[in-house]
């Protein structure tokens, strides 16, 4: 503690001389501008282990560049000049501009232009970015914007000094918005963990039994360690009985996300299984076809989301949104024409249609290969797909999953009511059920096949848009699915949607349940096990279908 | 009168001249189909062009015919043109053999440059023992293996995965090691090593988690939460990457989903280079780690041409360059420069000629050949930048010679391969056995 009381009565001379000095411009302010610059130009030349030292010196001027300069170093907007070895802030590196505008890091006042390719970028670490993100938020905490504070707390929390202590310390007493002050009471809470006075402690314990935080559960658990002559790192035994006792309450609640979190990947596991597997539902399920390019028309729905993308690149945010109904398109097309050219002349010939299939998706590939090269194409996903939704410290879900598991769901409630309630629905089912009555009835049976299977295809599309925003999108993306689309569909009862979604997400969740176990590899062989054992008991699935039709299958 | 005798004294000249001149031209073409003309230096080409590794293998390829043109250019090897035998064993384990059958007996090529894979590499070596063929192996391997006909360009673990350890270790400051891998062999026996590696350092075993996840694993929520839980223990955490190529994307992804950046918990790959970033939005990427003996952003004079030329090459100017491909760049000077010391394309020849061999990196300092088929190279650690090239943030003082067998793992550390004093690519040192066959 007395060093930090001490970094305190010398902290507080340094702002008065700030103040001080700030307050007279002219030959005071050029030598720390001077003092300031010197260290920059240190800066440019030293290697990592060095730089951190110029920036802990570059703090201590406590010029007002400085915020500036470390938050141009993390932005990667720092280069030196090659010519004079000049360092300089440019103020935006985006891709188009053949100039960048240099700035003075001092004064941040603009110091004209150069190409890119007349400077050096003035590289940084994970390291030294780790140690710029946790000095940098020093200077947001008093920001008008209490999100920005809350970020900044929480980013201090994670490194705690004596500074930072007594930033925080200052900061609490004006600090009014709650969840900021939470998070300083933690933080605070943290570091009174280090005073002498046990009833300090014991006080800061109880403050810490209800946080979450990984940084609380890491303290507390250090106060319980015992040295090898019988010590204890906490010697107050009351502290570390209290101590104790929150331990056992947060693990408690670190079990509970735990499941729920496990529930939490298994459904989106599942819907991802299950979107990718409701298409097939329609194609192998209602019509008995076994389109082994299957997998790859949902690679050319994530391959429709890249185009797309490179057609809108201004909106890139929309881009997914337009993806959908264009993936639908592309890949039900495809599916029609697939239909036409090849499928409807081998109804009723299981193996020939499985080879014919299989070697469109081969065609596939290989067109995809010629078309787009056979690298992987970069999809970005929009920003308000990704990060995550934070519950708690401890358990967040992340947002492009969580669009997923809907997007499945929606899907499935569209398929459900096109199905249910409009002619064509009507009609793929009359076929599916009855062929010949249907045709008796004035179905046209060829145009509701080529429909039917277009359909199919199109949901495999939408399919694509959803995988193209959690994995690659290359001409092999379709086989890596094909396999597990076709366990959905067995495992639900073939020809029933409704046996898809629920076949879907229960494979998704018994293989969340077991990969912490039984790791990735076994845990799926475990639930090809138990769905050959299950297809044993009831060959037909999780839902049969019933009656006439199914006889006739 | 003299009209119709014209015709006949020509005629005879004529003739006598014809003759000589067709012997002269007889023998001339003789000679040039022995020195110029003649029969082309067969260069056999063994990368898939189809299928999964169609992605890392294609680019090999092109670097081959770009060499073999440019080599081309200076006049061929030994006074013949170089031709390039190129056939697609489609990412097909069992069809690397028999292409590399192909090449070696039908097509009677001089040298192989060919593999990506351990498990395609462990497929053809046979083929080429039995057919006493050369093979140049490009890509970094798990070691553990020495054969007479195979020269390995590419990185053994203690050229990448130790070297990268070694920078965590000491200069990150990292405690708590999560070892992540494909599962199959290249992963499991550097993982091995690894562990062996670490243990030995002082690791706990409680500070290393290993684990494998199958082929082509998409879905990795569970086990990035499993990392980020192991790595939350207040212990400095790095994630040490085996994954296989199609995997690393969705890893990465899951990564910057959950938040996990590489400056709380870094993960270090041995198979992620700028080819693979070129196929994917590398901002959630940044920071990321990886362990090479070539990046395209070190500059040196050497590397600027080289990506220059290649650039031209395939007429792309977005084309980017990587560590498999200066390792082809550097066994291809070799094989040419062991070629014209021996003075012809025989392989004992050429194999006799190899070791000791010299040839510069494309990012500075020589590699050499040594006795057992590995060569000396650079070791770099780069992280990933934004636009999908990396910052060299380490490298090794000195050039890192290629070991064979591991020395931190029980079975292989008093093995050692020499081809040229003890002409055994697996001699136990405490025997004194060479235990007769070339690999295991």
């Amino acid at each position: 503690m007395s060093k930090a009381a001490k970094f305190s009565e010398w902290r507080s001379i340094w702002l008065l001389l700030a103040v001080f000095f700030l307050g007279f411009p002219g030959p005071a302010r050029a030598q720390t501008d001077d003092a300031f610059r010197i260290l920059v130009a240190e800066f440019s030349n030293a290697n990592f282990r060095e730089k951190r030292v110029v920036i802990e010196r570059l703090l201590d001027t406590g010029h007002p560049g400085v915020r500036g300069f470390l938050t141009a170093l993390l932005d990667s907007r720092l280069f030196v000049r090659d010519r004079d070895q000049q360092p300089f802030i440019v103020e935006s590196t985006d891709d188009g501009l053949s100039e960048f505008t240099l700035l003075d890091p001092a004064s941040l006042a603009g110091a004209g232009s150069a190409q890119p390719g007349q400077l050096s970028r003035v590289i940084t670490n994970n390291q030294l970015r780790r140690f710029l993100r946790t000095v940098i938020p020093r200077f947001s905490l008093s920001s008008p914007d209490a999100g920005i504070r809350l970020d900044a707390v929480q980013q201090m929390l994670r490194s705690l000094d004596a500074a930072a202590i007594e930033l925080l310390r200052d900061r609490a007493d004006e600090e009014t918005d709650e969840r900021v002050s939470y998070e300083i009471d933690t933080a605070l809470a943290l570091a009174a963990l280090d005073e002498s006075d046990p009833r300090r402690r014991l006080s800061a314990v109880a403050t810490l039994a209800d946080r979450l935080h990984p940084e609380v559960f890491n303290r507390l658990s250090v106060l319980l360690y015992q040295a090898e002559d019988g010590s204890f790192v906490e010697p107050s035994s009351d502290v570390r009985r209290a101590a104790g006792e929150a331990l056992i309450s947060i693990g408690r609640a670190r079990t509970f996300y735990g499941i729920i979190e496990t529930a939490f990947f298994g459904l989106s596991l599942g819907s991802v299984l299950a979107l990718a597997a409701i298409g097939l539902t329609v194609t192998f399920g209602v019509m008995g076809v076994i389109n082994m390019a299957h997998g790859e028309l949902i690679m050319l729905g994530a391959y429709t989301t890249y185009a797309v993308q490179l057609a809108m690149p201004e909106h890139i945010s929309i881009s997914v949104l337009v993806a959908i109904p264009a993936a639908f398109i592309v890949a039900g097309l495809a599916g029609v024409l697939i239909e036409r050219t090849i499928v409807r002349f081998l109804y009723g010939r299981p193996l020939d249609t499985l080879l014919a299939t299989f070697g469109v998706s081969l065609v596939l590939q290989q067109l995809v290969r010629s078309v787009f090269s056979a690298n992987n194409r970069p999809v970005v996903t929009p920003t308000w797909m990704s990060g995550t939704l934070q519950i708690n410290e401890i358990f967040s879900l992340t947002y492009n999953r969580l669009y997923i598991v809907l997007l499945a769901l929606m899907v499935f409630g569209a398929l459900m009511a096109v199905l249910e309630h409009t002619r064509i629905g009507l009609e793929i089912r009359a076929v599916s059920q009855n062929r010949l009555m249907a045709r008796a009835m004035g179905v046209r049976s060829e145009w509701v096949d080529a429909m039917t299977f277009g359909l199919g295809s199109g949901i495999a599309g939408v399919a694509g848009v959803a995988l193209s925003q959690i994995g690659n999108v290359g001409p092999n993306l379709g086989q890596s699915y094909i396999i597990d689309s076709f366990m959905v569909v067995v495992f639900g009862g073939v020809g029933n949607i409704w046996g898809t979604l629920i076949g879907g997400m229960t494979l998704g969740i018994a293989n969340k349940i077991l990969e912490p176990f039984a790791g990735a590899v076994l845990g799926k062989i475990f639930v090809l096990v138990a769905v050959i054992l299950f297809i044993q008991r009831r060959p037909r699935g999780l839902f049969p279908q019933t009656g006439r039709a199914a006889e006739g299958m | 009168m003299k009209l119709p005798q014209a015709p006949g004294r020509l005629g005879a000249g004529g003739i006598a001249t014809l003759l000589l001149l067709t012997v002269l031209w007889g023998t001339g073409c003789g000679e040039s189909t022995t020195e110029e003309a003649g029969d082309p230096i067969k260069v056999g080409v063994l990368h898939s062009l189809s299928g999964t590794m169609a992605i890392s293998e294609t680019t090999l390829k092109d670097t081959i015919l770009m060499m073999v043109k440019e080599q081309n250019a200076k006049g061929g090897l030994l006074g013949r043109q170089l031709e390039a035998v190129v056939v697609d064993p489609a990412s097909d384990w069992p069809l690397f053999a028999e292409r590399a059958r192909e090449l070696l007996e039908s097509e009677q090529v001089d040298v192989v440059f060919g593999c990506w894979t351990s498990v395609s590499r462990k497929s053809v070596l046979p083929v080429f023992e039995e057919n006493n063929g050369l093979l140049f192996y490009p890509v970094q391997y798990e070691g553990e293996e020495s054969s007479k006909n195979v020269i390995y360009t590419g990185a053994s673990p203690n050229q990448q995965a130790i070297p990268a350890i070694d920078y965590l270790m000491n200069e990150v400051g990292i405690t708590r090691w999560v070892l992540e891998g494909t599962d199959y062999v290249y992963p499991r026996t550097t993982n091995k090593i690894l562990e062996a590696y670490l243990q030995q350092k002082g690791v706990a075993d409680e500070d290393i988690s290993i684990n494998y996840t199958p082929f082509g694993h998409s879905d990795w929520q569970t086990r990035v939460s499993a990392i980020r839980d192991f790595g939350s223990a207040g212990k400095p955490t790095a994630v040490v990457s085996t994954i296989n190529g199609d995997a690393n994307v969705p890893f990465y992804l899951e990564l910057a989903n959950q938040e996990v950046s590489a400056e709380d918990i870094p993960v270090i790959a041995f198979s992620v280079g700028e080819e693979e970033l070129s196929g994917l939005d590398a901002e959630p990427l940044v920071g990321h780690l990886a362990a090479w003996n070539y990046f395209q952003s070190v500059d040196s004079t050497l590397n600027t041409e080289f990506i220059a030329r290649w650039k031209d090459f395939v007429g792309n100017a977005d084309r980017t360059t990587n560590d498999p491909m200066e390792a082809h760049f550097i066994g291809f000077n070799l094989w040419a420069k062991a070629v014209e010391k021996a003075g012809t394309t025989d392989v004992d020849a050429v194999l006799a000629a190899l070791p000791g061999t010299e040839t510069p990196n494309l990012t500075g300092g020589i590699a050499r050949l040594l006795p057992n088929h590995h060569i000396t190279k650079p070791v770099y650690i780069g992280e990933v930048r934004a636009d999908g090239q990396f910052d060299v943030v380490w490298q090794t003082d000195d050039l890192v010679p290629g070991d064979a067998w591991s020395d931190y793992l029980p079975v292989s550390k008093d093995t050692k391969a020499d081809w040229v004093d003890l002409e055994c690519g697996n001699y136990n040192t405490l025997t004194d056995v060479c235990s007769g066959q070339n690999y295991e």
